[in-house]
């Protein structure tokens, strides 16, 4: 289709240390003559000693499906990938930019609907989508902010070609393993960094808890705020009470909140507390029982209406799914001219949306070269990757997305970039995406670096800790 | 601290000292089996004892019915039906620790955790010859978290709480097995007083760590009243019920906040009766009603505690803490 002539060619593979044609990239040049050199058997030694730095930490992750209350590591790779600091600057303005249309966009559907009336983006798509929160429609949030916390998902295909792969504006996760990975890499090899200038990422705690404060309703100057997790028994319970230690504040469960005359109070041995952020890690529907699902555990009866009446600011905000939702996704560029009046710095990925007949008799005819994703899909389950599934997987999935097109978008299959990893083998190019965690309040921040997210086998293009994937350190070099 | 935090936090405690608790009662009562016996039906009476000072009997006669020593032993060490075994108070002490592994230290936490998988361990090799070995373990253990705990938590509430569970724990076990012993020993309350066999009276002084300071102290050949006096009042005997209140009245003194007055009302007055009580005033009001009422006034206490500190209830009104956020928007 012409609409994507411009499609990155998916032949060329853009490789993060030699780019395309082999020479080693300025800013990874220590990487290669200090890192790279060292014997096979050391490097698998640093290896070991890393997996072993991180199970002390008791840094775990539990698979959702997988034997019940079992943890693993997610794989730590040794290899860092590095961002020179032009590049990363440009990243920077992009993902705020995107990051200020979202929160604006979400703030305008859930008052005036201004770009519908403007007809950018059709009625149905925003009020006719099962993410939309009419509970929310009108509600005053502090600094008109809705994702305080937004973790969006990047990839490379070429030195200058970033596109964003999703946004994740509701619960996002894994920023304690961008902390815990560099942590690591510094105590493994320290001379790596006394070698380079490497911007410091340990602050985002402190970045992240300017944020929350920044977020409390208008009339509190020092607010008391809280991490609200599901449990114990929850796959990123590690990185929700990581965050908290970290900023200093109390780790909460549902049962340890309750709301009176709404506003929310936690039940402290000095009695009731009042609590005026809540940095939230359960989905909206668990939120409260009284206002979504009946059966949630999790919630805080009486949570929802506190909220919308101003007595405590949740972080992210509610109904936010309306927004990264894959098919409204596809709208970013438009909202940012729409919003902001400025030329798209990040592209979307391509893009097919088979509630669209044309798109869905394209994709239907191309179903081996695609991927193709639930709209509401997240986590990388449920996903069909053309070029690695088996015919009779293609087919399983050719009836699944049959019965409900609309529930599906397709994307072509990008060249995703490579990076140096170690495994089995030795060090082998591994395909690499990354997660900038981008923090809004009163300002937006930004730490310099993120989650990279490394697919362990050769020739996945699948990034995803449940489904296998790994981490490493990213690094961005300082000017 | 959150409520839910203080509560795991004292529970974990008081389960650990009654897995220690129920491990010196039995093995007590292992010890006074082998002793000579020239008392018919001792033995059945010997064996009631555990179950009935840890308040395992109604379950027990469910569910073996005639008291048998292997039977009580095995249901009170390891049965993980019976909720006031040594197996369970283990289990339950580390499902606590677990659920606020943040809250205590990584050298606790290891300790309770590895008891655990120890128990798990060894579960298939525990035969009725070993436990006496198994009875010195659970106290060990006992004594060596009490020590870390010391030794590795800041002093602030969280430790607060964790001695709260520890002495109440205490001082309701010493209590009962003082009453169960004492009128097992002596069966008509009118021998109160007279003599008594050495080794029974040596036993039960064993069973609680007194036997030395026993001897110590008093110098004397065993008397059942200076054992009494021993347990309850002595303040210098480390699981007296002086001592363990003289804990918790402290501790309660310095644990924050206002919603506390009425649970350390009762424990100032629980501990004042000990501290100015004659062991002859307790004679003449009678040990064993001395004993009940002790112990339904450490339950009403543990029942405020829970009330004001632990307990998750919705109740604003005299508790809230004065916010000057809420004067300003109201």
């Amino acid at each position: 289709m012409d609409k994507f002539s411009s499609s990155p060619d998916a032949s060329r593979l853009f490789d993060e240390m030699y780019g395309f044609d082999g020479a080693v990239r300025a800013e990874y040049q220590a990487i290669a003559q200090q890192l790279l050199t060292l014997p096979p058997e050391t490097l698998t030694q640093k290896q070991r000693d890393a997996e072993l730095l991180f199970r002390r930490m008791g840094i775990t992750f539990a698979v959702y499906g997988a034997n019940s209350s079992e943890e693993r590591l997610i794989p730590f790779d040794i290899a860092p990938r590095v961002f020179g600091a032009a590049e990363w600057k440009r990243l920077e303005l992009g993902l705020k930019q995107r990051v200020r249309a979202l929160n604006a966009f979400l703030h305008d559907i859930y008052h005036d609907h201004e770009i519908i009336k403007a007809g950018v983006i059709p009625a149905a798509q925003v009020l006719g989508n099962s993410m939309y929160q009419p509970a929310m429609q009108g509600v005053d949030l502090p600094n008109q902010v809705y994702a305080q916390i937004a973790g969006i998902d990047l990839v490379r295909v070429s030195e200058n070609d970033f596109y964003v792969l999703e946004d994740n504006l509701r619960t996002p996760s894994g920023v304690s393993y961008m902390l815990e990975n560099r942590n690591t890499m510094m105590r493994l090899f320290p001379s790596l960094f006394s070698a380079h200038t490497v911007a410091p990422v340990e602050h985002y705690p402190q970045l992240l808890l300017e944020t929350l404060r920044e977020s409390a309703p208008e009339y509190i100057d020092d607010p008391v705020i809280v991490v609200l997790t599901p449990g114990a028994f929850n796959s990123a319970y590690f990185e929700h009470a990581f965050l908290a230690s970290q900023m200093g504040v109390e780790l909460v469960e549902g049962k340890d909140l309750f709301v009176s005359a709404n506003k929310v109070y936690m039940r402290t041995t000095q009695g009731p507390q009042q609590v005026h952020v809540i940095y939230r890690r359960v989905d909206d529907e668990y939120l409260d029982p009284m206002a979504f699902r009946p059966d949630s555990m999790l919630g805080v009866p009486g949570l929802f209406e506190a909220y919308r009446q101003g007595g405590v600011a949740l972080t992210n905000g509610v109904g936010t799914g309306i927004a990264d939702d894959k098919s409204t996704d596809l709208f970013v560029p438009e909202m940012i001219e729409f919003y902001l009046g400025e030329k798209p710095l990040l592209s979307n990925v391509p893009t097919w949306r088979l509630d669209q007949p044309e798109d869905l008799k394209y994709v239907l005819a191309h179903l081996p070269e695609l991927v193709v994703k639930e709209v509401q899909g997240s986590g990388g389950y449920g996903m069909l990757v053309g070029p690695t599934s088996t015919p009779a997987e293609i087919a399983a999935y050719r009836e699944r997305l049959l019965a409900d097109p609309a529930k599906f978008i397709a994307q072509p299959t990008l060249a995703l970039s490579t990076c140096p990893t170690l495994v089995e083998a030795g060090v082998a190019p591994r395909h690499v995406d990354l997660r900038p965690f981008v923090l809004s309040g009163k300002e937006i921040r930004l730490a310099p670096g993120g989650l990279t997210r490394v697919a362990l086998t050769e020739g996945s293009l699948v990034v995803n800790s449940s489904q296998g994937g790994g981490t490493k350190d990213t690094w961005v070099l300082e000017g | 601290m959150l409520s839910r935090t203080a509560d795991h936090l004292f529970w974990m405690a008081r389960y650990i000292e009654r897995a220690e608790n129920t491990a010196r009662v039995l093995d007590v009562a292992h010890r006074s089996a082998l002793l000579p016996d020239d008392n018919d039906g001792i033995d059945a009476r010997l064996w009631y004892a555990p179950l009935n000072i840890c308040g395992s009997a109604d379950g027990y006669e469910e569910k073996y019915g005639v008291v048998e020593s292997a039977k009580v032993t095995h249901y009170m060490a390891l049965d993980p039906e019976n909720h006031s075994s040594i197996y369970s108070s283990l289990m339950l002490a580390r499902e606590n620790a677990r659920a606020v592994r943040g809250a205590i230290t990584s050298e606790m936490w290891e300790i309770i955790n590895s008891m655990w998988l120890d128990l798990r361990r060894m579960l298939p090799n525990l035969d009725q010859f070993r436990l006496e070995g198994f009875f010195d373990w659970v106290k060990e253990r006992s004594h060596l978290f009490r020590g870390v705990t010391l030794g590795t938590i800041l002093k602030d509430d969280a430790l607060y709480f964790i001695r709260l569970g520890t002495f109440l724990e205490r001082a309701d076990n010493t209590a009962r097995i003082l009453d169960v012993k004492y009128h097992i020993l002596l069966p008509s309350v009118q021998d109160v007083g007279g003599a008594a066999d050495y080794y029974q009276w040596g036993a039960l002084l064993n069973s609680v760590s007194a036997l030395e300071a026993y001897r110590k102290i008093y110098r004397v050949s065993i008397s059942p009243m200076r054992v009494a006096e021993l347990l309850i009042l002595r303040a210098d005997m480390p699981r007296s019920l002086h001592a363990c209140l003289n804990e918790v009245d402290a501790t309660l003194e310095v644990i924050n906040g206002t919603t506390g007055l009425e649970a350390r009302r009762l424990a100032g007055e629980l501990h004042a009766a000990l501290h100015f009580t004659r062991i002859e005033d307790v004679f003449n009001h009678g040990l064993h009603e001395y004993l009940t009422d002790f112990l339904d006034r450490t339950q009403a206490l543990s029942s405020e505690i829970n009330h004001a500190y632990l307990s998750m209830k919705d109740d604003l009104s005299s508790t809230i803490r004065p916010d000057r956020f809420q004067l300003q928007i109201q």
